[in-house]
């Protein structure tokens, strides 16, 4: 067996994995030889990409805001990274 | 110094909640030749000395296009002559200027972006400089000379980004965003963001070098009421916040439009920022949408230290 892990990011609306995607992003193990997304977004919420066969790595935290910063907006708050492993071999 | 066509109140609420304003075909095609003839020139000078290969032209000789310095008046850093000099004496762009940074502001820096036909590299998203504080705020013009086509290297950007608090490319793991645009556009359209506004280099599936220029300019004087607000007055009220009952033509209507990137939560959070970016800009230190900062504001004065 030739494995190799292809992962896929999701940005949802909130904290539960069947929320919408808001963004995403695919990175190739295979280097093109495994299955590629085809829709943009691949998934319209996390639940879907788990009922497609990715599995679940990580997922945000959920921290409270920094004291005196509490109204900052920074980075996509609800990260979800997955994985499939792809055989090249069949 | 005659008049020039001032952004409108519209404008300027669109740009703090967006980010960019576009001006589709403003420069004449004179000037566009011009500066596809002149900014793939300037890029090779860069280009050669990034990489210490003498370009063969000495300082100061014909050929040589005096670059300013930073810091250096836009008004004396081009030659009215110039590509940069005439695209930013454009009255709509002067005005757009005028606006945003006032009359007198500096040149930070430019740079020529050529990005080559069949060039597929897809450049990671970032906002230039580093975490940069507000509500202050530099502009940047990304001009095209030419006609760019879908998928022919026109610049992606995020609309909306611009008050997100990130330092450069950490945000480049951001392959696909709802809502997200790839400039296309006909030639002599001007884009203005605002400093922070996410974007970066995409590829160029296209036969045709595609050629950009960017000039980043710092204001010099506090950035209020720069624009036409003769409309201001009646519309910057912030007392709408009744559910169902919101007035279409306040400024807060615009600055509480969200973005399809955006977390719903967040958006409610991207909204103070903007209000804190309208208070800065109209000199109004009440200006509020949907009571976000006058309840807590008040609030906090009723504790006593």
């Amino acid at each position: 067996m030739s494995a190799r892990q292809q992962v896929l990011m999701l940005w949802l609306a909130s904290s539960a994995l069947d929320s919408r995607v808001l963004g995403w992003s695919f990175f190739d193990g295979t280097a093109g030889a495994g299955p590629q997304p085809t829709d943009d977004p691949p998934y319209s919420n996390g639940v879907d990409a788990l009922v497609d066969g990715w599995r679940l790595l990580q997922m945000s935290p959920l921290t409270p805001p920094v004291p005196g910063h509490e109204r900052d907006t920074s980075f996509l708050q609800h990260e979800f990274v997955f994985e499939r492993i792809i055989d090249l071999t069949r | 110094m005659e008049s020039l066509p001032l952004l409108t109140t519209d404008q300027m609420a669109s740009f703090v909640a967006r980010g960019f304003l576009r001006f589709d075909a403003v420069v004449p095609d004179e000037i566009n030749a011009q500066a596809i003839e002149e900014l793939p020139h300037l890029f090779r000078t860069w280009l050669d000395e990034f990489r210490g290969v003498s370009s063969g032209h000495t300082v100061g000789s014909d050929d040589e296009l005096e670059l300013p310095r930073s810091g250096t008046p836009l008004a004396h850093a081009y030659a009215p002559e110039s590509a940069f000099g005439r695209m930013t004496r454009v009255p709509a762009i002067a005005g757009a200027i005028a606006s945003l940074v006032g009359a007198e502001p500096v040149v930070d820096h430019h740079f020529v972006h050529i990005k080559g036909a069949g060039d597929l590299h897809a450049q990671g998203l970032h906002c230039d400089a580093i975490i940069d504080q507000g509500p202050a705020f530099d502009i940047q013009l990304f001009w095209f000379p030419h006609d760019v086509a879908p998928r022919e290297g026109g610049t992606r950007f995020v609309p909306g980004s611009h008050l997100r608090r990130v330092n450069m490319d950490d945000v480049a793991r951001y392959h696909h965003l709802a809502g997200e645009q790839y400039f296309s556009g006909d030639a002599g359209t001007v884009v203005i963001f605002h400093q922070g506004l996410w974007h970066a280099g995409a590829p160029n599936h296209g036969t045709r070098d595609r050629v950009m220029g960017k000039l980043r300019l710092n204001p010099t004087q506090p950035q209020v009421r720069l624009w036409d607000t003769s409309d201001l007055a009646p519309r910057n009220r912030a007392d709408d916040h009744m559910f169902a009952r919101m007035d279409a033509g306040m400024v807060a209507a615009e600055l509480r439009r969200s973005e399809p990137w955006y977390e719903p939560s967040v958006n409610r959070l991207e909204t103070v920022q903007r209000a804190r970016l309208w208070r800065y800009l109209s000199g109004d230190a009440e200006f509020d949408v949907d009571w976000y900062l006058t309840r807590t504001e008040r609030r906090a004065a009723l504790v006593q230290p």
